[in-house]
């Protein structure tokens, strides 16, 4: 089989359940290397084709530094850099810090966020080898479809399409890795 | 899924499981309350103390339940759809609550300053309030707090039962909702200042009424949760009541949670940085002596420990976790009041009596019989709620 050049087998069906009963069916023939495209997030498919999610570890970190950057900032500029007597209240209060570390905290932790979920989409990204096929723009709009990517185990031409026809598909293409 | 009339009955299991908790409670209740009476008469000081922070737990509870059985009104959302009858249930207790407001009106020469007129005499500030805050002003307003408040619990409870037999409610439950949260805020404003704020005589917060709307609000949802949990073992609640709804509530008491501690470092940050005479001794009596331990307590488990665990999802859809995280915040709410109310009359430092538990206790215990009386007079779910349906699928 000449599978260099492929990004990996691709199926169209008719609607949402059908798509989350082949995704079924697909995992439980032993592939895992499998994305599903759909014009809204499905229910139940989140837990058959289980994304890696590092976006909370990534804003717990945003959260930590934007804490240190209020605290740190705030130390430096009311006790170090420019120090005033306010009603003999003492340099480092840190009751007052509390509100400005509440924001940065908030701030930095909504910008990771924001950055981290693109960076992890693979954002920026101008061309998906998906896009080579036409009926594919579809996928935001009305039209469901599943990938089974070519680095699975599993993963071969024939064997592959003929399962995925076995699933009640609308088409299924082999799609090049361009 | 059917919405016939019987389906959402109590069954026949858990008024047996709920009718084991009531004896009990009401057995406890009133033994609870013969040994406070008896330790009345021992220490009329001590009792009327403790019977303050207790009634303002357990008030706070009846309160609690029906603002936020107004808000789901006004909110709409399956969670509200769920919870319904136990917040309505907890809002009938409201009469008891009216009946145990006796003994704190004849405590008042123990609780309050302002309640000696010699003291009133010498006492600048307690001079110049007389004309408001006096014994008969003060039983006046109470008369009239609970009069409105069971006004609204009135009409609650009657629009909801009609809505059960033929429905169409929804909407004018919803406008008796608004101004009912809005009258509730206000009267509840006055009602702690009344019975809380009053009793440190140089001070005064204009936070302290959302603070104690954001206190019991906290309670009764952290007391929903419990009895949420508990139904859901038992039919009919059983195969109804999933992971989904009870995630749906641990959102809801993660931001009561964030909530109330805004409000209450709001409070410590504005008078912190004030650092007026007139403003910091309420402060001092609490954070000053032995009793700012119980401050740093409030601090570390009943905001930073809550609010560390309910960021967990799967903590929030596992009954026993939450009921853990729960159980603490409930806890937590008796050393606040404990903290709130104690350091007025002792202000050496801490200072634990048998009375400060048991006094409580038997208030709850009475409190909790009449809630599970009135937990099973009704259906668990609202039977024609337009968002029954879609609130049931919520959970599949």
């Amino acid at each position: 089989m000449n599978e260099a050049g492929v990004y990996g087998m691709v199926a169209e069906f008719g609607d949402a359940t059908t798509l989350v009963e082949a995704a079924t069916a697909i995992k439980q023939q032993g592939y895992r290397q499998m994305e599903a495209y759909t014009p809204y997030p499905i229910k139940d498919l989140h837990e058959i084709i289980p994304g890696s999610n590092f976006v909370p570890p990534i804003v717990l970190v945003g959260g930590l530094i934007g804490a240190a950057t209020a605290w740190g900032m705030e130390y430096y500029i009311a006790a170090i850099d420019y120090p005033i007597n306010v009603g003999g209240r003492p340099l480092y209060s840190w009751p007052m810090f509390i509100p400005i570390l509440f924001e940065l905290t908030v701030l930095f932790a909504g910008v990771f966020a924001f950055f981290g979920t693109l960076a992890l989409c693979g954002f920026p990204r101008p061309h998906f080898p998906l896009f080579n096929l036409p009926e594919f723009s579809g996928a935001t709009s009305n039209r469901f479809f599943l990938c089974i990517e070519r680095g699975d185990l599993l993963y071969d031409s024939e064997s592959t399409a003929s399962f995925l026809q076995s699933l009640n598909p609308i088409g299924v293409w082999e799609v090049e890795d361009i | 899924m059917t919405t016939t009339a019987s389906a959402f009955d109590v069954s026949p299991e858990l008024k047996r499981d709920l009718q084991r908790v009531f004896t009990p409670a009401l057995g406890a209740g009133i033994l609870l309350s013969i040994a406070s009476i008896v330790g009345a008469i021992y220490s009329p000081g001590d009792f009327f103390h403790s019977y303050l922070m207790g009634y303002l737990f357990w008030l706070g509870l009846t309160l609690g339940c029906m603002g936020i059985l107004m808000l789901q009104y006004l909110t709409a959302g399956a969670w509200g759809i769920m919870t319904r009858r136990t917040l309505e249930s907890a809002s009938r207790t409201l009469p008891l609550c009216a009946l145990l407001f006796i003994p704190v009106a004849i405590g008042m020469p123990w609780l309050y300053d302002w309640a000696h007129p010699d003291l009133v005499k010498n006492i600048y500030v307690l001079r110049h309030r007389a004309v408001y805050m006096n014994p008969s002003m003060y039983i006046g307003r109470a008369v009239l707090y609970f009069v409105v408040w069971g006004i609204v619990m009135y009409f609650l409870n009657k629009w909801s039962l009609e809505q059960d037999e033929k429905g169409g409610m929804e909407k004018r439950l919803a406008k008796l909702s608004a101004p009912g949260l809005l009258i509730y805020v206000f009267t509840i404003s006055y009602a702690t200042i009344d019975w809380a704020e009053s009793l440190e005589n140089n001070w005064f917060s204009t936070i302290w009424g959302f603070l104690f709307v954001a206190r019991e609000g906290l309670a009764a949802f952290a007391f929903v949760i419990i009895v949420m949990a508990l139904l859901s073992r038992r039919e009919p609640l059983a195969s109804r009541f999933k992971p989904a709804h009870l995630h749906d509530l641990g959102k809801l008491l993660l931001v009561f949670v964030m909530l109330w501690a805004y409000f209450e470092f709001s409070q410590l940050v504005v008078i912190w940085s004030g650092n007026l005479t007139d403003e910091i001794p309420w402060y001092l009596h609490r954070f000053a002596t032995s009793w700012g331990w119980l401050g740093v307590m409030l601090i570390v488990l009943e905001f930073i420990v809550p609010f560390l665990m309910l960021l967990s999802r799967p903590l929030k859809r596992n009954a026993t976790a939450l009921c853990c995280v729960v159980g603490l915040i409930i806890f937590m709410r008796w050393v606040d009041l404990m903290w709130i109310v104690m350091p007025q009359y002792y202000q050496r430092g801490f200072r634990l009596t048998w009375m400060n538990i048991v006094v409580p206790a038997s208030i709850g215990c009475l409190w909790i019989a009449v809630f599970v009386w009135q937990l099973q007079k009704r259906p668990l779910l609202p039977l024609l709620a337009p968002n029954l349906e879609k609130a049931l699928e919520h959970g599949e």
